[in-house]
């Protein structure tokens, strides 16, 4: 299939201190890129540098054939083209939920109210929000604002959709409500790229894992691989951070001693 | 209660005279206050250790000055020491300026501050440039904030524009006084219905302020 995304040679660093080195990294058209690792390593950071809210010191980001850089002129044009999602929702408090998600396609698109308006409907009854259309964002829970959130990054049809630890801030009952848009998202072949905490999620929803720490990239590999045969030592520590059986079984083995 | 001598000759039309030039005195200085404020505010809100220290010394004396002090250093003091000949109702709209304009800025900050970075990142991130950022996302949440703030300090600057009478401003409560002192012996009663009327004058003139604040408050909740 098709390269929609490419990152060469990209690094970035705070004075001295580099937060991320030398990241390569090709995305195709279609694929669910699951970015996972240790808190502080970067992920995030990778993330806000694909569409250029993150300035980068080396190397470069190309989407299409088309360099994102956060000093160039059109940069909302190329936005326009990456949806990203964020960790706290970030809805517009002084707007609807149908304002919100109709205000980039309308001001940004200049596309027609009606048919915009007709579009978000649709979309809000896909995620099962379509009678708090006229509800203001803090009427609403958690997981209900972050399926909000994905629809207006649906809306301008971007042709990548970042997803930026969308789960990690809900209750822990609400994380499915969002993780079930979306899955859906991901059998319809969109190209997403998204960092999380949640290893069975990126298990169901990849095509392909990173495993990031220290600003690099350590491992990479299929779900299937990069969990139950993890490559690297370094992988597999982090992988057993999320385990608990080991634990319990090491304490029925020092009962027994 | 001496109400009478508001009903003689024109006594009540230049009651309302003297209103207005109380309340064209603020509504100068308001004007002025919002738009240096805002300017001002915005400056604020950079990180540049000159400009901070500047503003933080300029509210430093408003707070702490008393607005009449200030009318008299400008009206009497920078007449005779600088030579400068402004005429009366000017230093009061310079005064008042120089107050409002450091109060302004101080909401304008506040304001501008208390919205998250992130709210300018997810609307960029929706393809918005930075003008539309502003116009659609970040301006209308910082009115929502500061309407209610900023009407509470307009109201303030109506009412202490009763102090100009010290610098020899016939406002309202100067004109009131000198209808008083025309009756003293045929209306002895005249202070209370005098200054009653006052009161309600400037009641009226701030209280439909103080209601668009309170419906705009309302409408704006969510």
């Amino acid at each position: 299939m098709n390269e929609i995304l490419r990152i060469n040679d990209l690094s970035k660093r705070y004075d001295d201190y580099a937060i991320l080195e030398k990241i390569n990294l090709s995305v195709r058209k279609g694929e669910v890129v699951v970015i996972v690792g240790p808190s502080g390593c970067g992920k995030s950071t990778l993330l806000r540098c694909l569409n250029g809210l993150e300035e980068i010191q080396e190397g470069e980001v190309v989407l299409d054939g088309e360099i994102i850089n956060p000093n160039k002129k059109n940069l909302s044009k190329s936005r326009e083209r990456i949806g990203m999602v964020f960790q706290s929702y970030d809805l517009f408090p002084h707007k609807t939920i149908l304002r919100n998600v109709t205000l980039a396609p309308i001001k940004v698109k200049k596309r027609k109210k009606s048919e915009v308006e007709a579009e978000a409907l649709a979309l809000l009854d896909r995620v099962g929000l379509l009678s708090k259309k006229d509800n203001y964002p803090r009427q609403l829970s958690g997981g209900q604002k972050q399926r909000v959130a994905i629809v207006r990054a649906l809306i301008m049809h971007p042709e990548v959709l970042l997803l930026d630890e969308i789960t990690a801030a809900l209750d822990p009952e609400m994380v499915r409500e969002v993780l079930d848009v979306v899955l859906s998202l991901a059998k319809e072949g969109r190209t997403m790229v998204i960092v999380t905490h949640e290893m069975q999620f990126a298990k169901a929803v990849a095509d392909r894992v990173i495993f990031l720490e220290g600003g690099k990239i350590v491992e990479e590999g299929k779900p299937r691989d990069f969990f139950e045969n993890p490559k690297t030592e370094r992988l597999k520590r982090f992988l057993q951070t999320f385990t608990y059986e080991t634990v319990e079984n090491d304490e029925i083995e020092m009962e027994q001693v | 209660m001496g109400f009478e001598v508001l009903l003689k000759g024109n006594n009540m039309i230049r009651l309302l005279e003297g209103l207005g030039v109380a309340l064209k005195i603020s509504l100068i200085s308001v004007s002025f206050s919002i738009v240096l404020g805002i300017i001002l505010g915005m400056l604020m809100t950079l990180k540049n250790h000159v400009i901070n220290v500047i503003t933080r010394v300029y509210l430093e004396i408003v707070r702490i000055m008393p607005q009449m002090v200030l009318l008299f250093i400008v009206y009497f003091g920078a007449t005779k020491a600088m030579g400068i000949n402004i005429s009366a109702e000017t230093s009061a709209v310079i005064v008042f300026s120089f107050w409002g304009t450091a109060e302004m800025a101080d909401l304008v900050r506040g304001s501008l501050i208390s919205i998250p970075t992130i709210q300018y990142e997810s609307s960029m991130a929706l393809g918005l440039n930075r003008l539309q950022t502003y116009i659609y996302v970040i301006i209308p949440q910082i009115v929502r904030r500061m309407i209610p703030l900023s009407i509470n300090l307009i109201t303030r600057m109506i009412k202490t524009t009763s102090l100009v009478m010290m610098i020899g401003i016939v406002e309202v409560l100067k004109v009131g006084q000198q209808i008083i002192e025309a009756n003293r012996k045929s209306s002895p009663n005249a202070a209370f219905g005098v200054f009653a009327t006052i009161l309600i004058l400037y009641f009226i003139a701030c209280w439909p302020i103080s209601c668009l604040s309170k419906y705009l408050e309302k409408k704006w909740e969510n």
